[in-house]
């Protein structure tokens, strides 16, 4: 059935300041968190975790934990070993010979991090499962381990997967025009080798799992802290052998994951290993600090890009290299993450040669998998950080350069072989500058160092694209992508005046709820409170892709608009019959149709459709409508962030003195939802410039194993944010949405960290690692001195 | 993060958390749980019994001593912020004691638990060191006092025996010839210190007394005598000394070179910040 587009009245809901709905019961605590839950019979599971990074395992004795009172059951690896018809999963090998070693929910022979599970205990209490794990008996043989991904590839490394021979996991090529000759004839080369500090995302929510079976029928419900329920049912009914049918995976409040919950999880798998095999629910909860070992982490990268410039600072070409830590196992997505930014290393500039490689490397620690920003925060950073080498090295302003370099003409097929949908980077960094006062600071700036303040102060850009809204499903099927990008809606309009509305991206915080009520109001005149938003049980709304890669509203919002095209031509033809007149000669506007003479409200439509007394031959009874959507690109938001620093020369204290973004997300639904995720993804990304970093000594022991050694900042540590926005909308969407999940994450590390060094540019210092401690920024200072 | 098992008793008075501590072996006090409670969920201490000391309330309180103000062992770190008696008298305590962790902690933890649990990174310990002042502990045998200067041993170690009950600690009331300042160097607004520093300086024109306490620059708070007895001789640049003899640890939040380096600075702009008048 074609449709004709559904004229939108943005402005009356969409687009409006509507406060979440989901906050009243957050805050009264009525939310409904997997850990709260108790069902009938239900038991605990605790797992006994290796010490070592890497050790044989020679013996496990679980008897001793057998004899607690309390306990219920204790299995080795070895004893559950035919529960698992197979590996947990890893949907994305993105070469033809990847290697992607056995990755089983207990390791049996060896184990490979610290945190590695070996055994599992089951106990009345949860207090009793962690009490009883203590009692389980692992003798180990510890062996050499390694860390950096980087000397895990060098001759004689220990071997973190012996039978692979090599701990290289991949190496993946991008390679697009004349990149060599474009070297050689270039007047300017400047070069930049980073490190992506590796980073726990310490969701506020740790991770639980609750399965509840049940047996007669084989039937197993799961609520999991999930951001991917129908992607967890599809690969652990394949770990299981448990029929997909059969399972019924349940996200329900989630409490934020940041990637870190876009996973299939060995303790998923266990509960639903153990509650088959002893007939009775079964429950987990992560510790914080159990977390910070078994959840997976991020970035973890080294990386080196090369610019070919010209005099004027022209860019025609960009080459990069990445090394990049896989952890110990490939996770759902592991390898894949680096090459989310495969195609940004020339970031928002026009370049013509483009060549990128990337290297996964398996270490002895915590898988690594998607994080905040995935592959975007990487090569931002890369690009924005060697743009300001450019600047530099010519002796030109970092404005200057990339308003000489940005691209300019939308859409835009990219060097990397992409093509950027729409965009306006003048108008973004011209509202950066000049909210900052970038003329005023310089002046501000100069005077410190001309009166020989300690406290010098420093500016930093970071002038950014990214590509989000995943994805076409063709082209995750060219990279090798094991699923599609596809995502779904239904629209029910009961007969008494409200509406569903199923979506398939499960929110874990981001507000669907609201803004998803927000399009469904202004597409179907209905208000916002009369729009009842489900999601996240894969019994209601049993398919969908989920929420992450800031791809919800891209792709699910999107889908929600053409579901309710469907609703609003069916309704028509209803509407016509009722008026007597023909559907062409019948308007739509927000809610109501109008004919020749009268007009009639699709909410009345919805109780006839119900009743069905009265229908046009033909015409089904209800008035409901699904649509599946697949994106025909990426969405790519962009924008100008900017920082200001105060560096301390005596102590190597940093301090963010102001922090302006402006962001261009495409069409902005809800600007407060919107704003908030984009003061999350600041802090995220200040996170990573200045404070945290997963920290492994030699043997592979993690030293910031909690919140009080692994920095993340709070409120009192962070600026007040100055935001701004422009809107170009996606051409490719008729919502004109784009995606603003992440974008404050992959912006903000390159602007901190460019204003760190412009501040130290003076006293001599180029560049400083992250996070720029105070002991890095002083030793900088240091070594600039000699 | 959850303890191992314990058993647990609230103590009704001093005199009854003595006898309770006597009755069994490895017994531990509860006051705030602030420092305690997060070292029994990661279980590096397993206590066989705790003895609530937290309802106490006659061991909460800020008095009038003289020339000394007195602080119940059991006054948490908000009650300190905000007692009138010190911001008039010690403002360096109720300063550093608003310095503590966050809000939540400041609610909880106590001044007696800070001072009795020993952590050289603590905020506390040395500031009493600074203003040497000392604390009453009573156990078996009756009430004692020790001397800041003697209370504090070693990491988590001091002075106290394993029955002995601090109930109160006394700091000298500061005159308008003092000055004082603490620098509390820190990641995060609510981490401990990476470096602290206490400087309590005396001294109309010419310096008569000079007290510099450091935090978390070796296995107790420390003073940096070296810099203490180059201020009252007169020297140009005292703070150069401020790492004499400390041995700093070296941690993901600074090397032993850095804290080295960094407590120079600190000493240094804590004495401008004091010199008084
Ligand atoms: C997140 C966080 C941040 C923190 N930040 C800081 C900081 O920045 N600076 C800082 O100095 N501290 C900090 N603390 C520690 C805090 O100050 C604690 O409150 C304090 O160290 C201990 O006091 P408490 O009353 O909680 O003692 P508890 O935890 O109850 O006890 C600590 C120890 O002292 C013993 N004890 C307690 N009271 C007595 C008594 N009256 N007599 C004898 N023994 C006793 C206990 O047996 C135990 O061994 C922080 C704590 C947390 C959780």
């Amino acid at each position: 059935m074609m449709v004709a587009p559904i004229e939108l009245e943005i402005g009356e809901a969409i687009g409006a300041p509507v406060e979440r709905k989901e906050d009243h019961k957050l805050l009264v605590g009525q939310a409904q968190w997997v850990d709260n839950m108790r069902v009938p019979g239900m038991a605990y599971m605790a797992v006994v975790r290796s010490p070592y990074a890497h050790a044989r395992i020679t013996r496990v004795d679980v008897a001793p934990a057998l004899a607690h009172a309390d306990v219920v059951a204790a299995y080795s690896a070895a004893d559950l070993q035919e529960e698992w018809a197979g590996s947990l999963p890893c949907a994305w090998l993105p070469t033809e010979d990847t290697k992607a070693p056995p990755h089983l929910p207990l390791a049996a022979d060896k184990a490979r991090y610290v945190g590695d599970g070996v055994a599992v205990v089951v106990a009345s209490s949860r207090a009793a499962a962690e009490d009883a794990a203590e009692l389980v008996e692992v003798e180990y043989e510890p062996l050499p381990a390694i860390v950096d991904p980087e000397a895990a590839l060098a001759e004689g490394a220990p071997l973190v997967h012996d039978e692979l021979g090599t701990n290289r996991c991949y190496t993946w090529r991008l390679d697009a025009g004349e990149v060599d000759a474009l070297f050689d004839e270039a007047e300017v080369i400047v070069r930049g080798r980073f490190r992506q500090n590796r980073l726990i995302p310490t969701a506020i929510e740790p991770r639980a799992v609750l399965v509840q079976p049940l047996p007669a029928n084989g039937e197993f419900t799961m609520w999991s802290t999930t951001q991917v329920p129908h992607i967890a049912r599809v690969t652990l009914s394949g770990v299981l052998g448990i029929p997909e049918a059969k399972l019924r995976v349940i996200a329900p409040d989630v409490g934020g994951g940041f990637g870190s919950k876009l996973n299939v999880y060995a303790e998923e798998a266990l509960a639903l290993g153990l509650a088959r095999r002893l007939g009775r629910a079964i429950k987990w909860t992560e510790g914080r600090s159990e977390g910070y070992l078994a959840t997976i982490h991020g970035r973890d990268q080294w990386q080196e890009i090369e610019l070919a410039a010209n005099a004027d600072g022209k860019i025609s070409a960009v080459r990069a290299r990445v090394v990049a830590a896989m952890g110990a196992y490939l996770q759902l997505v592991t390898p894949g993450i680096p090459l989310l930014g495969a195609w940004l290393y020339a970031g928002a500039y026009d370049v013509q040669g483009y060549s990128f490689e990337c290297t996964g490397v398996f270490t002895h620690t915590t898988p690594t998998d998607a994080y905040r920003g995935a592959g975007r925060p990487e090569a931002t950073y890369a690009i924005e950080r060697a743009v300001d080498a450019l600047a530099a090295k010519l002796g030109k302003d970092p404005v200057e350069v990339r308003r000489l370099n940005f691209i300019r003409e939308f859409p835009n097929a990219i060097a990397a072989g992409l093509t950027i949908d729409s965009g306006d980077y003048d108008a973004g960094l011209d509202l950066a500058l000049g909210t900052a006062g970038y003329k005023e600071l310089r002046t501000e700036q100069a005077e410190r160092r001309a009166k020989g303040d300690p406290k010098r102060l420093g500016i930093g850009l970071s002038t950014y694209v990214e590509m989000c809204g995943l994805a076409p499903s063709k082209i995750l099927g060219a990279i090798r992508y094991s699923a599609g990008g596809w995502d779904t809606a239904t629209i029910r309009c009961l007969p008494t005046g409200t509406v569903q509305v199923l979506t398939g991206v499960s929110p874990h915080g981001q507000g669907h709820e609201t803004t998803w009520s927000q399009i469904a109001a202004d597409l179907l005149g209905y208000d916002v409170d009369e729009i009842e938003v489900l999601h996240g049980d894969t019994a209601v709304v049993p398919l969908g892709m989920d929420t992450y890669g800031s791809r919800s509203l891209a792709v699910g919002g999107v889908a929600l608009y053409f579901a309710a095209e469907r609703i609003v031509a069916k309704a028509r033809l209803i509407a016509a019959h009722k008026l007597g007149v023909e559907p062409s000669q019948v308007d739509y506007v927000r809610g109501r149709f109008t004919g020749p003479e009268d007009s009639i409200a699709l909410k009345d439509i919805a109780l006839a459709a119900w009743t069905a007394h009265d229908l046009p031959d033909g015409v089904e009874p209800g008035l409901e409508a699904s649509f599946v959507y697949d994106p025909p690109n990426f969405s790519w938001p962009s924008g100008a962030h900017l920082a200001v620093v105060e560096v301390d020369t005596e102590t190597g204290n940093v301090e963010v003195l102001r922090y302006i973004a402006v962001d261009d997300v495409g069409t902005v639904v809800n600007p407060l939802i919107v704003d908030g995720q984009i003061h999350g993804g600041i802090a995220q990304g200040i996170a990573q410039a200045l404070f945290e970093e997963a920290v492994y000594d030699d043997d592979g022991n993690l030293l910031t194993g909690n919140m009080v050694s692994y920095l993340v900042p709070s409120a009192p540590d962070l600026p007040s944010y100055e935001l701004d926005r422009t809107e170009t909308p996606s051409p490719t969407n008729p919502l004109g949405v784009k995606g603003v999940g992440e974008t404050g994450a992959i912006a903000s590390p390159a602007a901190v960290i460019n204003a760190v060094c412009d501040a130290l540019a003076a006293d001599g210092v180029t560049d400083i690692q992250m996070p720029a401690t105070p002991e890095r920024v002083w030793r900088a200072l240091e070594e600039a001195k000699r | 993060m959850i303890p191992a098992p314990f058993d647990y008793e609230v103590a009704e008075s001093v005199e009854h958390a003595v006898e309770l501590l006597g009755g069994r072996e490895d017994a531990k006090l509860l006051a705030g749980g602030h420092s305690l409670l997060p070292v029994l969920r990661l279980r590096f201490a397993r206590p066989a019994l705790l003895v609530d000391i937290g309802r106490i309330e006659a061991l909460s309180y800020v008095r009038d001593a003289g020339d000394r103000i007195a602080i119940g062992a059991l006054t948490r770190h908000h009650d300190v912020v905000g007692a009138a008696l010190l911001q008039e008298h010690c403002p360096l305590v109720p300063y550093a004691a608003g310095l503590i962790g966050d809000p939540q902690v400041r609610h909880r933890g106590t001044i007696g638990g800070s001072l009795a649990h020993g952590d050289p990174a603590g905020d506390l310990p040395a500031v009493l060191l600074a203003l040497d002042g000392e604390v009453d502990v009573v156990g078996p045998e009756g009430t004692r006092t020790i001397a800041a200067a003697e209370l504090f041993r070693g990491p988590f170690e001091t002075a106290l025996g394993p029955q002995e009950v601090m109930t109160e600690v006394r700091v000298p009331k500061l005159t308008g010839d003092h000055g004082w300042s603490y620098l509390k160097f820190r990641r995060r607004s609510m981490d401990w210190a990476t470096v602290g520093v206490v400087a309590v300086v005396k001294g109309n024109g010419s310096i008569e007394e000079a007290a510099v306490g450091l935090v978390s620059m070796g296995a107790t708070p420390l003073r940096a005598r070296a810099t203490e007895q180059a201020l009252l001789a007169g020297e140009s640049d005292p703070a150069a000394l401020a790492d004499d003899g400390t041995d700093p640890p070296s941690d993901t939040n600074g090397s032993a070179e850095y804290r080295r380096h960094l407590v120079r600075v600190l000493v240094r702009r804590a004495l401008e910040e004091a010199r008084p008048g």
